[in-house]
């Protein structure tokens, strides 16, 4: 794949305090437009923290942020346009069904009437969730809820999507099939930002940072942070940071 | 707009898709009506009594007729012995005994002088307090109209009880009802649909989104304002058609102030929101902070007036007390706006104030 050297999120010194612990330590990074970037770390290493910063859902103590081409501070309403986010949780409304969502998250997202009834049926027919149109979401299984929350995501064709560990809880196969996904939003043109801790899928993305203790300790494409580390997976890769 | 619709309408379908919702919102305020109009109520009805009368006159004749003819009490037995009494009461109907000395007629004729003991059960004092009052009122009434010609100077006072003549329980519990419901659904329903957004994660979803967080507190509440104020036109409607409440001022002062209240409420139930994420929580603090002090510090059962100093001070910083006042004041009084206005003002203030911390609140979380 061929990636345009713009920059769709530039990150200069971003630190975020909770009182006097710091969550994320002057992080500096950008993502280019177009790519899958991987933002890995263990649990508590400032993952969940950074996205919601870029994402709008937290402010950050400072640092200079640009998303999507604009000043977090001072272009919120347009950042909120053009992102996606999906949570770790594959949030959607229980008690409403699998149209009534989409609908609903066209609707906030200022759709017309038209475009979503022709992009849910778009998304249904890919998914092949036809039969499951007027199904609640509480009787769907966990594998189709989490492609539903991905393809709700980029509904309103977003121009980054965020990812908050979306692949957890699911089984390998039912992974892999949603990194298909993934790939194909991608390939369609929408930059995606994955937070992850399961190191087999970092090797799916074009580059990777991977933090530790707030910091970040590598940034490069997986193979040549393979090289540098002169570790045969990302895996090994990761353990070897995490020792240092 | 159109953003704002949608938000409303999936609210809706959140509310009439649970079954417990529309338990609370709908069943709740018809029981508790039923509940409070026929059961707890404080007035004296047919209240059973035994009467022993050895002595069997006129006169003793005249006042058992009088005591029976009242409406508040109905013969239960006739005893024929002092040792029957204790057994009487003890099977638990009677709560009144009524017992004549013998030959009540002529030492009244004889001595101007004559003794009736009410015996009660004060094993529910307040009730047994209000029989034996009811029942020499009665009596006395009797003796006054029987020398009315031979007694030289009398003092009659004559009481009347403005406002609620019949001395009606409902005239109370309306008033208290509709401020303990609404604060409830309005509160406890607002404050439980916010964190279970947060508890599900979609709140997040709907901060990422364009939507301004006060379209989303907006959108979620003003189905409840609808619901809610629903609500209080079906309690008023109850109330006035099967209890006889009656509506003396204007209806539209009182769904206004109605609405007021409802707000402040709201607004109450979106500061509990926000201080807390979980719906238990929130659920625990609507009860605990604001059923029981509704109930108990309103004035709603328990007059404000006859309350230790501390406790008076406490009700005064109770937004239902000022509700109750209003209301009554407009539905049985007729009152308008000129003497409620004072109320209604502390009204707008709590709810400003609510309003104001839930935003500040708002604020700290996003940062």
């Amino acid at each position: 794949m061929s990636l345009s050297n713009e920059n769709i999120i530039t990150v200069k010194n971003l630190v975020k305090k909770f009182g006097t612990f710091v969550a994320n330590d002057h992080l500096t990074f950008e993502v280019k437009k177009g790519e899958i970037f991987g933002f890995l770390g263990a649990n508590g290493a400032g993952k969940t923290t950074a996205i919601k910063i870029l994402c709008g859902l937290s402010y950050p103590t400072s640092g200079e942020l640009s998303v999507a081409g604009f000043d977090i501070y001072t272009q919120r309403e347009k950042v909120k346009k053009n992102i996606g986010y999906m949570s770790q949780r594959f949030s959607l409304y229980d008690d409403l069904t699998v149209f009534e969502n989409i609908r609903f998250y066209g609707g906030i997202y200022g759709l017309r009437k038209k475009e979503i009834d022709s992009r849910s049926h778009d998304l249904m027919q890919r998914l092949g969730f036809e039969s499951a149109r007027n199904k609640l979401i509480r009787d769907i299984p966990l594998g189709w809820k989490q492609k539903l929350a991905f393809s709700v995501a980029i509904l309103h064709n977003p121009k980054i999507v965020f990812l908050d560990e979306p692949t957890g809880g699911v089984d390998p196969i039912t992974r892999r099939q949603f990194w298909d996904m993934i790939f194909e939003a991608a390939h369609g043109g929408i930059t995606v930002f994955v937070t992850t801790h399961y190191m087999d899928e970092a090797e799916y993305c074009d580059r990777v940072s991977i933090m530790v203790d707030g910091r970040i300790a590598a940034l490069d494409t997986p193979d040549n942070l393979k090289r540098q580390f002169s570790a045969p997976s990302m895996n090994e890769v990761f353990i070897k940071l995490a020792r240092t | 707009m159109k953003r704002f619709n949608g938000f409303v309408i999936k609210e809706f379908y959140h509310i009439f898709r649970d079954y417990r919702t529309l338990l609370i919102l709908f069943g709740m305020p018809a029981v508790q009506m039923m509940l409070f109009g026929y059961v707890l109520t404080n007035e004296i009805k047919d209240a059973k009594i035994a009467i022993y009368d050895p002595s069997g006159d006129v006169v003793t004749r005249k006042i058992s007729d009088k005591i029976l003819s009242s409406g508040y009490f109905i013969l239960e037995r006739n005893l024929n012995s002092v040792d029957e009494i204790d057994p009487v009461f003890r099977q638990g109907n009677v709560k009144l005994a009524v017992i004549y000395e013998p030959g009540f007629a002529q030492k009244l004729e004889k001595r101007g002088k004559a003794r009736i003991q009410l015996i009660g059960d004060a094993s529910d004092p307040n009730t047994a307090n209000m029989l034996v009052n009811y029942a020499s009122g009665i009596i006395s009434n009797y003796l006054i109209s029987m020398n009315s010609e031979k007694v030289p100077i009398q003092i009659i006072p004559e009481v009347r009880m403005m406002y609620n003549g019949e001395l009606k329980g409902v005239y109370m519990f309306v008033p208290g009802l509709m401020a303990m419901l609404l604060m409830l659904i309005s509160a406890l329903m607002t404050s439980l649909s916010i964190t279970k957004e947060k508890e599900l994660g979609t709140m997040e979803l709907l901060l990422v989104s364009p939507m301004e967080p006060y379209q989303i507190i907006i959108g979620k509440v003003f189905p409840y304002v609808f619901l809610a104020f629903l609500d209080a036109c079906i309690i008023l409607l109850l109330g006035h058609l099967v209890f006889g409440m009656p509506i003396m001022g204007s209806i539209f002062l009182l769904l206004l102030e109605s609405f007021l209240y409802i707000c402040m409420a709201l607004s109450l139930g979106i500061l509990i929101s926000n201080i807390t994420n979980s719906q238990q929580v929130a659920m625990m603090i609507s009860l605990v902070v604001l059923m029981l002090p509704t109930i108990l510090l309103s004035g709603f059962i328990f007059p404000v007036e006859n309350m230790p100093l501390i406790m008076q001070v406490l009700c005064h910083i109770m937004p239902p007390k000022y509700y109750i006042t209003i209301i009554k004041s407009i539905m049985l009084q007729g009152n308008g706006i000129e003497y409620v206005w004072r109320e209604t003002l502390i009204l707008i203030g709590f709810t400003a104030v609510f309003l104001a911390l839930s935003i500040k609140k708002f604020n700290v979380r996003l940062t």
